[in-house]
């Protein structure tokens, strides 16, 4: 019986014009396009500068912020208050203010004051602009110290400690490396658990769904036909992730592929449980996408896809917890980049178990209402 | 004063005392009447008089709060799956699946009916000819006239041959020509021993029926043939019939 069921669905979607190109075309896209347009590093930031000093330093100073790459500047401006204008206009993100006198202050031992203030309307961005800008400041001032330095006093009469830093499983922090295992995560929830939700929707609301209820189809029959199709999609598709972010990004997972796959089936299983769920409490299209709007935007927020977990407030964190997708992801992240073996990945693995028996419990106890 | 109900084979469907209440509103109070094998069972009754709850319940869709209905032979209340599996439905809504080709529909219904995939093929090349569809097998359902659609969907309702089909107003928004196919369709399925059960708000349509019962308020105010209730009611049509016996409802729309 389920032969039919199945067929009618594979017939359904492939003859949909529409779906099947998106099945391939959005992961695609994800995973061509995000990795390279998202990314923490800031670049490109609007500098405006006040120099009240018009020295050999100060000059000095503004040119080697300008060098670095991460800075432009798009204003020169006599105060502060002309300044905050161009902050105002959206030209400038990052004030940097130089005193009169600069120069002649660092050079009579008395230290130079600087001010920096950074438009923090988009906090990540205010924060990282100043960090950096902080940074060039102080190298510059620590070659202004060895320029005044007596000659002859020896380079060692400071001491210093040297920190030789080391990035584990990641050497060039490499941002792609870290967001493209995420990403295919993203893809596996909407194509498994969000695609089979809408589409025992839109049967309900065209009224076969009633057509199938007063057949001997078994409600658990149905709801396996609609699921396996994109069971087998979501494999394909991250079969498809794979290939792509070796041939595009050169990675290959430190981990066994069995691994992988082994969390993609269970994950696909609790994801597409939580879509029935909500296929069960939708009855039209229309609630169907709000619920799963409400849910995607949840889940993205509170996965780490791009915010650590552990920066989060203490309930924050709990929300997290309870939430699949940031398991998963942990999972994809630790393979990918780590090389983790399912034992090590145990509290994930128990997790996602409990999600997939919790979510498919509740979609088949809330789905035998007869009126 | 209940009474045991006797599985007689030559009644297909039996309701005793069948009641459906939501909250405090009895959707359907209280009715009960018998259906014979090979009877067209005309259901008719105001719009909200209850035709459809009680339909739905008849076909194992919904649950009876109160008394008993037995059809093909089985507790409609206890054995569901088996009753929907000697039933055929054919609901208000057109409800074969547009994005599948008039074959194909024959087929998924075939098969979750449990045929085998041979004697669906058979079966439909002889549907085919005897609706003359042979050019519109390869269509895809969606791009079908109405009329088309309803005679396929009665077809396919009761393809693996039910002992008995529901048809909830089969003719609506159907042309006089294509209605008129329709029935001789109804016709044809009862000569081959198969029940029909039809609820309509057509008059004349109503004549076409073995016998006739009238709801009203979720009772059921008259039942017998349509030419004995239009000497009840000292009437001239079966509209005059069910104009005095609506006239008297309560609740409406």
């Amino acid at each position: 019986m389920i032969k039919y069921l199945l067929r009618k669905e594979f017939k359904q979607i492939l003859r949909n014009g529409f779906l099947p190109k998106m099945i391939f075309i959005f992961p695609l896209n994800v995973l061509l396009i995000f990795p390279w347009a998202a990314s923490y590093e800031i670049k490109n930031l609007n500098l405006s500068v006040i120099d009240n000093d018009h020295s050999t330093y100060s000059q000095q100073l503004t040119q080697k912020i300008i060098s670095s790459n991460y800075f432009k500047l798009t204003d020169v401006s006599p105060n502060y208050n002309k300044a905050l204008k161009s902050i105002e206009k959206g030209e400038s993100d990052i004030i940097l203010e130089i005193p009169p006198h600069f120069e002649k202050d660092l050079v009579n031992r008395q230290g130079g004051k600087i001010m920096i203030s950074a438009n923090a309307v988009n906090g990540m961005k205010g924060s990282i602009g100043m960090t950096y800008l902080s940074s060039i400041i102080s190298d510059y001032n620590g070659q202004v110290v060895q320029d005044l330095m007596p000659t002859g006093a020896g380079t060692n009469s400071t001491p210093t400690i040297q920190i030789n830093s080391q990035y584990r499983f990641n050497p060039h922090l490499n941002y792609r490396v870290f967001m493209v295992p995420a990403l295919m995560v993203m893809i596996l929830t909407l194509l498994c658990g969000f695609l089979p939700a809408v589409s025992i929707v839109t049967e309900k609301e065209r009224g076969t769904m009633e057509q199938i209820n007063v057949s001997p189809v078994s409600k658990s029959m149905f709801i396996l036909a609609k699921l396996i199709p994109y069971w087998i999609i979501g494999f394909i598709v991250i079969s498809i992730g794979f290939l792509v972010a070796w041939a595009v990004y050169g990675l290959i997972p430190a981990g066994y592929f069995a691994s992988i796959y082994l969390f993609a089936a269970i994950y696909i299983l609790a994801i597409s449980g939580l879509g029935l769920v909500i296929s069960n409490y939708a009855a039209t299209l229309q609630q169907a996408m709000f619920i799963v709007f409400f849910f995607m935007m949840l889940f993205i927020m509170l996965s780490g896809l791009y915010t650590p977990i552990d920066s989060m407030p203490e309930w924050a964190k709990w929300i997290a917890a309870f939430n699949p997708l940031k398991h998963f992801m942990i999972v994809m992240r630790s393979i990918y980049l780590k090389g983790s073996n399912p034992l090590q990945l145990m509290n994930q693995l128990m997790a996602l178990v409990g999600f997939a028996v919790f979510f498919n419990t509740w979609a088949v106890l809330s789905y035998h209402k007869k009126n | 004063m209940e009474k045991t109900i006797q599985h007689n084979s030559n009644k297909v469907i039996i309701a005793e005392n069948l009641t459906k209440r939501f909250g405090n509103f009895k959707a359907v109070d209280n009715i009960s009447f018998e259906v014979e094998r090979g009877e067209i069972f005309g259901f008719l009754g105001a719009n909200g008089a209850g035709k459809t709850t009680a339909m739905r319940m008849l076909c194992g869709l919904s649950i009876p709060t109160g008394g008993k209905g037995l059809v093909a032979g089985y507790d409609i209340g206890k054995q569901t799956e088996l009753v929907k599996k000697n039933i055929g439905y054919m609901s208000q809504k057109f409800s074969l699946y547009d994005d599948l080709k008039v074959w194909e529909n024959i087929e998924l219904f075939g098969g979750i009916y449990g045929m085998k995939d041979q004697e669906i093929k058979e079966k439909t090349d002889e549907l085919m000819r005897a609706l003359d569809f042979e050019s519109e097998r390869n269509k895809l359902v969606g791009s079908l006239p109405l009329g088309f659609k309803q005679k396929l969907a009665f077809s396919v309702s009761i393809f693996h041959n039910p002992q008995v089909v529901f048809l909830d107003e089969p003719t609506g928004g159907v042309d006089p020509i294509t209605r008129r196919q329709f029935w001789e369709l109804i016709y044809d399925a009862t000569s081959r021993g198969i029940t029909v059960f039809v609820t309509t708000h057509y008059m004349d349509e109503a004549e076409y029926c073995n016998r006739v019962s009238v709801m009203v308020d979720g009772k059921i105010e008259a039942l017998d043939s349509p030419k004995n209730l239009k000497k009840q009611f000292n009437a001239n049509s079966m509209d005059e019939v069910f104009q005095q016996l609506a006239r008297k409802a309560k609740r409406g729309d």
